[in-house]
């Protein structure tokens, strides 16, 4: 590959994630979120332009710079053009002919404000969260359609539909993307940090073996995330919180899946992997966080990720469970309810864990079956063999398949 | 899916402050209801100091109801198909050990 083209390969997929949503943003604040379609058509436009420019000319100076040029160019194209029709139809009250100039106002603030309005008129009430996540990545992350089909295991046919329905309802919902108001803020804010903690997850437990997307799915949401927080107005503990979250689960990030690209359990994990950069930048937000009186799920998990960062297994488990006994007490999902156990039997015996287990009646999920052939696997290998198959053939999750393999095998090794 | 209230009791000679660990116990036992998603209302602790009776005619005394030398220290509220599956919940409350009860009741919705 000659080097003009692989310097843009590294630099355009980067550069049109950040400035995709900001610049359809700062446009819909224009023509109103009824015209979305045209926004993002420019920006496309804008961007094929960029790749096919760049490609014989080289990156310019300032690509976005360069970026913002175009796009404001051509939506003054688009309006002349849109002028001039609607110039004809009522010829009779422009008389004067005088069409003014429109404004773009492209200063920093103002697309980041543009932006931050974006995030909050995607989390709509009318849009069901499924479908809010999917509009999220597509307008906020610049995310095809393809790639939000790949990472959700599900056909582009179905998610096709998701984001059509999404995009009417969002065009109905008439939310202005102008100065963010205090009634959107105090009203959406909560379905906007759990819209952005389901993009983290989306990206960090995806059943989809492409480490890259879901690698950009994660930090997507904290670029979105720390945008919240970098905004007196929609900063808060809980935002706080859900950030540092999100700084500690990402600090694991390579050191959960191997070169294989099988997921490597916590117990497994090289230390030496973790990010400590990104763990002290949770330390921070977690001080933050808790310096109020809020204890959202996100304090409860980022707690929790907190004691999974530190390496003192006698002090850290009863701490953990305590966390999860809280959280689960908050909200009930299979997952907590899994991972209380084996909190559980990490503090009282993997005996005292199977009865636990024994009662969550999760039967059909494949990580209750890998949590029972855990706490099978010092008692009872025959039992532990049998529910990592189960487990087996329940994920949909490769990496994970993977992982449950590699285990039945160490464990008939031990057999003979 | 029915909902069942389960009405702790304690009596008079129960020790009333519980120790950590007592605290861990309950905790553990109401979140593992949780963990099987048959908690319908964690409920609440019921003081036994800022309490009072009230009698017919006007009648107030300090402190709960203790006629029958037990009082009622808290609630929750589960839901189960059946009465025996809380009741079963019920068995694994670590009241037991300090000489307390569970009452066991099936809620009626008011029409």
């Amino acid at each position: 590959m000659d080097p003009i083209a692989e310097r843009l390969n590294q630099v355009l997929p980067q550069l049109f994630r950040l400035e995709y949503t900001k610049m359809t943003a700062i446009l819909c604040r224009h023509f109103g979120l009824e015209q979305l379609e045209i926004a993002e058509d420019i920006v496309s436009e804008t961007f094929l332009k960029a790749t096919e420019t760049w490609k014989i000319q080289g990156l310019p100076d300032n690509p976005t710079g360069w970026l913002y040029t175009v796009a404001r160019n051509k939506t003054k194209d688009y309006l002349k053009r849109d002028g001039i029709f609607n110039n004809k139809v009522s010829k009779a009250i422009q008389q004067d002919g005088f069409e003014p100039e429109p404004e773009f106002d492209f200063t920093e603030e103002h697309i980041a404000d543009s932006a931050l309005s974006m995030i909050f008129a995607v989390c709509s009430p009318a849009i069901p969260a499924e479908a809010q996540i999917c509009l999220a990545l597509q307008i906020l992350c610049g995310f095809s359609v393809e790639e939000i089909a790949n990472a959700f295991l599900s056909k582009t046919e179905t998610i096709k539909k998701r984001l059509l329905r999404a995009r009417d309802a969002l065009r109905k919902d008439h939310f202005k993307i102008d100065s963010l108001e205090q009634s959107a803020i105090t009203g959406r804010t909560e379905a906007v940090l759990r819209t952005l903690y389901l993009l983290f997850n989306e990206g960090y437990f995806s059943k989809s073996s492409n480490h890259l997307i879901r690698k950009d799915f994660c930090s997507e949401a904290m670029r979105l995330t720390l945008m919240l927080t970098e905004n007196p107005l929609t900063n808060n503990r809980n935002t706080e919180a859900l950030l540092a979250l999100m700084c500690y689960q990402s600090s694991r990030f390579q050191a959960r899946s191997d070169d294989a690209g099988a997921t490597v359990l916590y117990e497994q994990q090289d230390k030496t992997q973790w990010d400590q950069e990104l763990i002290q930048r949770g330390h921070h937000y977690l001080i933050i966080a808790c310096s109020g009186d809020e204890a959202s799920k996100y304090h409860l998990e980022a707690g929790i990720a907190y004691w999974h960062t530190t390496t003192d297994e006698a002090t850290k488990w009863p701490r953990i469970l305590h966390l999860y006994n809280q959280l689960i007490l908050l909200e009930y999902s299979s997952i907590t309810a899994l991972n209380r156990t084996f909190a559980f039997a990490k503090v009282y015996g993997n005996e005292a864990g199977l009865k636990e287990a024994e009662k969550l009646n999760l039967a059909s999920d494949g990580h209750y079956h890998a949590l029972l052939a855990y706490l099978y696997t010092a008692m009872d290998r025959e039992k532990a063999i049998h529910h990592y198959q189960q487990a087996i053939s329940l994920t949909k999750s490769k990496a994970e398949k993977q992982t449950f393999t590699r285990a039945v095998n160490m464990l008939s090794d031990t057999i003979i | 899916m029915k909902e069942f209230a389960l009405i702790f009791r304690l009596s008079g000679q129960s020790e009333l402050k519980p120790t950590p660990e007592q605290i861990q116990e309950r905790m553990n036992w109401l979140a593992g209801i949780a963990a099987q998603n048959k908690l319908a209302d964690k409920g609440n602790t019921l003081s036994n100091d800022s309490a009072k009776t009230v009698y017919a005619n006007n009648i107030v005394t300090d402190g709960p109801y203790t006629e029958i030398k037990e009082f009622i220290s808290g609630y929750v509220i589960v839901k189960t198909d059946t009465i025996d599956e809380a009741v079963e919940l019920a068995k694994a409350n670590p009241i037991f050990k300090m000489g307390g009860n569970i009452e066991v009741r099936e809620i009626v919705q008011r029409k």
